[in-house]
This record gives C-alpha cells, sequence and structure tokens, in this order.
C-alpha cells in the first residue's frame, strides 16, 4: 500500500510540473538542432547528422517510457485519468498523425489539387462528431476499452465481440503501414537496409508501450507531437520567408496559388501541359462530386469510430475536461493540417517555374537527387542522371529536348521531403524532417497497438476468459500481448504488402459503419436493445466489408454477379473501364478492374456510403421490433450522460 | 413547474443539434459552392479553395472550444456538473 501512495504521489508531482518538463524538453531539443547545425558547419558527415538525430529522439522516447513504467491497472489502462486536457491534446494529435499525415499528406494536395483537401476537410471536421457525440459519454461511462463500452451498453460477450473484430481489422493494417513507414523513413534517410530499420522501429515503439502501458504511451506521445510539430512547420516557414518575405506560409501561399494558376495558363499556351490537364484550385478534377462529399463524410465519421482515438479521452480526470481535450487536439492538429496545402503549393510552383520548360540538360539538382531514389521520373525513366533522361526523352516523339509537363512524374512521399533541400537549407533540416517523421509514424504505432493489445488483454482475457485473474496476472498477458502483435505487425511490414498503404484508408469506412450507429445511438436512444446492435453492427460493417473485398479484389465477380457497374470518369462522365470487353477474357479481368467497379459510382475507399446507413437502419428497426432494454438499462444511459457523479465502471484496483 | 434537472437533456440535445448544423454547413454547405466561390480571391486564395484549406477547419476548431464552454454552462446551471 505505501509503495502505491508513493508512486502515486510522484505521479501528482510530475503532472502538476508539466508545463516546466515539457518547457525544458524542448528547449533542450531545439538547443539539440543547433548543436547539430554548429556540427555540420565543422564538418561532420551527413550521415552521422542522420544517426544522431534518430538515435537520440528514439533514446529520449525511451528513457520517458522507463520512467513511466507502472503495475497498476488504471494506470497502464488510461494513465490513471489523469491526462489535463491541453498535454491529451498534443497526444491525441501525435496519435491520430500517422506517416502518411506527415510525409504523404501534402503528396496528395500537390497530385490531387482541390480534391485531395477531401482529406484535410474529413481528418479534421471529425473530432466536433467526438465531441458532441461520443467521447464526453464514453469517459464518463468508465470503461478501458471501446468494446468494453458496447459490452456494457448491449448486454453481453457479442457485442464485445463484435467491437473487438470491427477494432482488430481497422487497427491491424493501420499498426502494419506505420511500422512499414518507420521503415521507409529511416532507410532513406539513414540509408539502413528496410528490413533492419522495421525492427529498430519495432524497438522504439516497444519501449515505449511495453513498460508503461497508456502512461508511458501518453507522456512519450507529448514528447512526440512537440518534435514532429517543429520538424513540420520549420522547413516550410524558412520557404515562405525566402520566397516571400513573410515566414507565415499558410498566408503567403495564395499568391503561390496565383502564379500556379498564371504559369497553368502559360504552359497550356506554350505547349508545355497538355490542353486537358488539371488546374490546381479547379474543384471535382478527380473525384465527381459525390465521391468528394462522400469521402469527407467517410473519413469523419470514422475518425469519431477508431478505438486508438477514442480511448485517448479516456485518460482525463473529468468530463469536462474531455469536451476541453478534444477541442485541443484539434487545434494541434489543425496546426499540421492547415499547412499541409502551403507545401504542396509552393512545391509546384517551384516545379512550374524551374522545372517544366527547362532543357534536359538544365534541370535543378534535387530531380537527380531524388531520382536516384526512383522517386522522380523523366519520360518514364527514374531520373538518375542527364544522360539517361535525354535517352529516355529521345524515344518519345514531339518530345522537343525541354521538359513537358506530361513527362515529369513525382512520388507525392517526395514533397515534404525535398522541401528542406528546394529551398536550399543545410542538411540538418532534413535531418529534423527524418526525425518528425519518425516520431509521427511511431507514435500512431504505439497508440495502435495499445487499442490492439487492449482488447485482447482486458476485453478477451479478462472479461471473456479469466474473469478472476489477478492484477499482476493481467498486466503479464496484456505486455506478452503486445509483444507478440508488435513483432507480427513488424513482420507483416518486413515483407512489404504492396495493398498495406491503400487497406489504411478502408480503416475509415469499416470503423464508420461498424462503430458509429452503436456508439451514437448507445448514447443517444435509450430505445436501442442489444438485438438491434448485434444485427446493426454485422450488417453494416458485413456490407462495407463486402463492398471493399469485391471491388477491389473480385470486381469481374462483382460485375457479373452483383451488378456493380464501371466507375465514371469526373470530368468527361466517361466509364474509366469497358466491363464487357475485360469479362471477355477471365484471366485478365480481376486486375483489369481492380477498384474500378461499384454501385452509383461510389469509389471503394468511401465505401461506408453504403455500411452506415445500413448499420443505422438495421440498428433502428430491429430494436423496434424487440423488447425495449430493462429499466437498469435504461437508468444506465440517463446516468451516461450526466457528467456528476464519477465514473460509473469501478475497477478492483487489489 | 420543470426543476433545472429536467431541462438539462432537452438543452444538452439542442446544443447538439446546433452544432451538428454548423457541422454540416461548413463540412458541406459551403463547399457545394467552390465553383462559384472560387471567382472571389482574396489575398491570391479564390475563396472556395480557401474554405476548403483553411476557413472550414479554423470554424470546427473555433466551434469545439464554444461548444465545451457551453455544455459547461447547461452543466453547471442544472446542477448535474462535475465537482471542481
Amino acid at each position: 500500500m505505501s509503495a502505491e501512495t508513493s508512486t502515486a504521489s510522484k505521479g501528482g508531482d510530475f503532472v502538476s510540473n508539466l508545463g516546466k518538463v515539457y518547457a525544458i524538453y524542448t528547449g533542450g531539443f531545439l538547443a539539440f538542432v543547433i548543436l547539430l547545425a554548429i556540427l555540420e558547419q565543422m564538418g561532420v558527415p551527413n550521415r552521422i547528422i542522420g544517426y544522431l538525430f534518430v538515435f537520440f529522439t528514439l533514446a529520449v522516447y525511451a528513457l520517458i517510457g522507463v520512467m513511466s513504467r507502472t503495475m497498476q491497472v488504471s494506470e497502464y489502462y488510461v494513465a490513471g485519468r489523469r491526462v489535463p486536457a491541453i498535454y491529451n491534446g498534443m497526444a491525441t494529435g501525435a496519435d491520430w498523425m500517422s506517416a502518411a499525415s506527415f510525409i504523404g499528406m501534402a503528396g496528395s494536395l500537390y497530385l490531387l489539387g482541390y480534391d485531395g483537401l477531401a482529406f484535410v476537410l474529413g481528418w479534421t471536421g471529425g473530432y466536433v462528431l467526438v465531441a458532441i457525440l461520443v467521447a464526453p459519454f464514453l469517459r464518463k461511462f468508465g470503461a478501458y476499452t471501446v468494446p468494453d463500452f458496447m459490452s456494457a451498453r448491449f448486454g453481453g460477450n457479442l457485442a464485445r465481440f463484435l467491437a473487438i473484430i470491427v477494432l482488430l481489422c481497422c487497427s491491424f493494417t493501420y499498426v502494419v503501414a506505420q511500422i512499414y513507414g518507420t521503415g521507409i523513413i529511416a532507410s532513406r534517410f539513414l540509408g539502413m537496409s528496410f528490413e533492419v530499420a522495421v525492427y529498430v522501429g519495432l524497438a522504439g515503439i516497444l519501449v515505449c508501450s511495453m513498460l508503461g502501458g497508456m502512461r508511458a504511451v501518453t507522456w512519450t506521445q507529448v514528447a512526440q507531437y512537440i518534435v514532429l510539430i517543429v520538424a513540420y512547420l520549420t522547413p516550410v516557414v524558412i520557404l515562405s520567408a525566402q520566397k516571400f518575405g513573410l515566414p507565415i506560409p499558410q498566408l503567403t501561399y495564395g499568391m503561390a496559388l496565383q502564379e500556379i494558376g498564371n504559369l497553368e495558363q502559360s504552359m497550356r499556351a506554350s505547349g508545355l501541359a497538355p490542353a486537358n490537364m488539371k488546374e490546381h484550385v479547379a474543384a471535382f478534377t478527380s473525384y465527381s462530386p459525390l465521391n468528394f462529399f462522400a469521402l469527407i463524410l467517410c473519413l469523419m465519421v470514422g475518425t469519431a469510430s477508431l478505438p486508438h482515438v477514442l480511448m485517448r479521452y479516456f485518460t482525463t480526470p473529468s468530463v469536462r475536461e474531455a469536451r476541453n481535450s478534444v477541442a485541443w487536439s484539434l487545434l494541434f492538429i489543425f496546426l499540421l493540417y492547415f499547412t499541409a496545402p502551403a507545401y504542396a503549393a509552393f512545391s509546384k510552383l517551384e516545379v512550374y517555374q524551374n522545372v517544366i520548360g527547362q532543357p534536359l540538360a538544365n534541370l535543378p539538382n534535387w530531380i537527380f537527387t531524388y531520382g536516384k531514389l526512383e522517386l522522380v521520373k523523366v519520360c518514364g525513366a527514374n531520373a538518375v542522371d542527364v544522360q539517361s533522361i535525354i535517352a529516355a526523352c529521345g524515344k518519345i516523339a514531339g518530345q522537343g529536348g525541354m521538359l513537358r509537363l506530361q513527362d515529369l512524374a513525382i512520388n507525392t512521399d517526395t514533397i515534404v521531403i525535398s522541401t528542406p533541400e528546394i529551398a536550399g537549407l543545410p542538411y540538418v533540416i532534413a535531418g529534423l524532417v527524418a526525425a518528425g517523421g519518425l516520431a509521427a509514424a511511431l507514435s500512431t504505432a504505439d497508440g495502435l497497438l495499445l487499442a490492439i493489445a487492449n482488447a485482447l488483454s482486458h476485453d478477451i482475457y479478462y472479461k471473456m476468459i479469466d474473469p478472476n485473474a489477478p492484477t499482476a496476472r493481467r498486466l503479464t498477458v496484456a505486455r506478452g500481448l503486445l509483444l507478440v502483435v508488435a513483432v507480427l505487425a513488424a513482420f507483416t511490414a518486413s515483407t512489404k504488402p504492396a495493398d498495406i498503404l491503400a487497406m489504411v484508408s478502408w480503416a475509415f469506412s469499416l470503423a464508420a459503419a461498424g462503430n458509429f450507429p452503436a456508439l451514437v445511438l448507445g448514447v443517444w436512444w435509450k430505445r436501442a436493445n442489444s438485438y438491434g446492435a448485434v444485427a446493426g453492427m454485422i450488417a453494416g460493417f458485413g456490407i462495407t466489408l463486402f463492398y471493399l473485398v469485391v471491388s477491389r479484389y473480385y470486381p469481374a465477380l462483382g460485375a457479373s454477379s452483383f451488378g456493380m457497374t464501371a466507375l465514371l470518369n469526373p470530368i468527361t462522365g466517361a466509364p474509366v473501364v469497358d466491363i464487357a470487353k475485360a469479362l471477355a477474357d477471365p484471366a485478365t479481368a480481376d486486375v483489369v478492374l481492380a477498384s474500378k467497379v461499384g454501385w452509383f459510382n461510389i469509389n471503394n475507399i468511401s465505401s461506408a456510403m453504403f455500411g452506415m446507413p445500413v448499420g443505422f437502419a438495421v440498428m433502428i428497426i430491429v430494436s423496434l421490433m424487440t423488447p425495449a432494454p430493462s429499466r437498469q438499462m435504461q437508468q444506465m444511459v440517463e446516468e451516461i450522460r450526466r457528467p456528476r457523479g464519477g465514473t460509473m465502471m469501478q475497477e478492483k484496483t487489489a | 413547474m420543470q426543476t433545472p434537472d429536467d431541462t438539462y437533456w432537452p438543452r444538452t440535445r439542442t446544443l447538439m443539434f446546433t452544432m451538428l448544423g454548423l457541422w454540416f454547413f461548413f463540412s458541406f454547405f459551403i463547399n457545394f459552392f467552390v465553383t462559384a466561390l472560387n471567382k472571389i480571391v482574396i489575398l491570391g486564395f479564390p475563396l472556395g479553395f480557401y474554405m476548403a484549406a483553411q476557413g472550414s477547419l479554423i470554424a470546427f476548431v473555433v466551434m469545439l472550444f464554444w461548444f465545451a464552454k457551453a455544455q459547461d454552462k447547461i452543466d453547471r446551471e442544472c446542477g448535474v456538473a462535475e465537482d471542481e
């Protein structure tokens, strides 16, 4: 008992000193960046700078993980519910922003122009739904996991089990993608082999989450947020100051947009760009309006249903703090997402001004730097050096020796990575970006792994298999499962599964269709009962999974047996593929048609458009056809709605 | 006469629907008109593009801080707020 009190009071001291601790940490980090900049000027090689960055930041995360180790159940699962709103907001920001947000988002905006903003809108607006519909009520209820809530509200282990299935389906591919991301970042910046980098990343993730569970992950994620936001903003702020004399990229990229518009006109006039080129600010050139808004809706509702996000709000000291915390989370996330379009605009301007229309022998250096990494292609060949691109372009009739827009292909990951070089900044800034990308990937992986392992240890082992398990054994099982899941995810990532990145975007639709109706109606509609919830989850999740799998992997079957038709080109309205012709050759039909067929011209990334309404409808209809929930259950729902009176689930802490 | 306690849930629900309406407006409604709004240009930003890239996002952040305050006020007036 005395040991417990002393750890608790130590924790209390730490919480009351948070401001000081993280101010010192931020100052230390900035001093470290400056120190490396000085070392670089003194001639220390780039490779060493890169290694110092990665290993120093990993060591700090590990130190926080070790210092936050715990043997208490509530500390392990919900950080003792002592995390103040603003710090939980930062932790949620790091939890939320993945390698894809950090490295890939700006590139998608570069490629898609306005239509890419569906991701910016979808991944921010979802927090409004989190705050008004779900998070405060789950906090009041006092669950450790999302399946915990489903089981208590919808009486029994069937609802719990379905929620676990949904959780595993949307979290596992997501965590594989994060570990894959750490491998990519470490291999590109540090020249490590991809397979080694994956296991280095794994070690970084495990030291944070294994010993201290949610408590360690929380304080590590705050530290990681600080690194990732500094790393994201620094290069583009400097670039903005260089180009437009004002270090506020979010304001100055308006000028870049205007110049881009002028250059688009002149490139088209001079034949440097195809007549049908997509204008950067023009809407609905990549997605039809229906698909654009469907994607926004699915991403938003998915945000409000993803277990690894919702569980962050279980850690605040009160319901009031949970609401404040959602607002802080969105503010911290917003800082990155409203900067991403500036990255895209500056890169595009650089390409249009200094790359397109240049003689092939005169292209800027960065084209070749990234060409060697196979990230930039000119005339279909990797831009390794001048000779190779001249040779490749020589084979194209009418190419003319000047680089045209259609000759250039840039991998979307290049946009953020190459900005330090385009701005002519020293290598230390590139190292900073690598450390930021790594922080983004690791923090998201931490949160996801914890969500998966907690569902397995708390929901399956403790609640379903052995409800009498003593605390020590529960925590041992939790740590063991965490290790197993992490190694499994790292192994999957090391095989470089081709589809993994596409499958991440599916997580949102799966979570939206599987969890959202049951979560929302569970709180907002007392009449919702367990029959309705179970039927709704099965129907909504089932249809979404069916649509995803059939349209992606069995499109020929979808077209011949399930009435799927070809998707339409958003500009011309013509079908993007000839189904009859493709079906004529069964051997290649699935490859030709993959992700090009569907119902009502809805892309499979937005498949919750079918599953979510079906989930709501089935849940409501079945609930009304079966007996109302018991008096006690209805009282429990009333209790969830009132903040006063502490959490409802009391945990034995022996 | 209704006690403040009885008005708690109706007031909470009204606030939720107000927020949901604002959410719909900034997520979808305003962006239906992107092509028309793009004809208005401020500081180089076409307005339709600006709303999806920044305007709606700022609205979301402001809305959430306002919501946390408004809901807390309801909690206190209806006597269901948590102890500090």
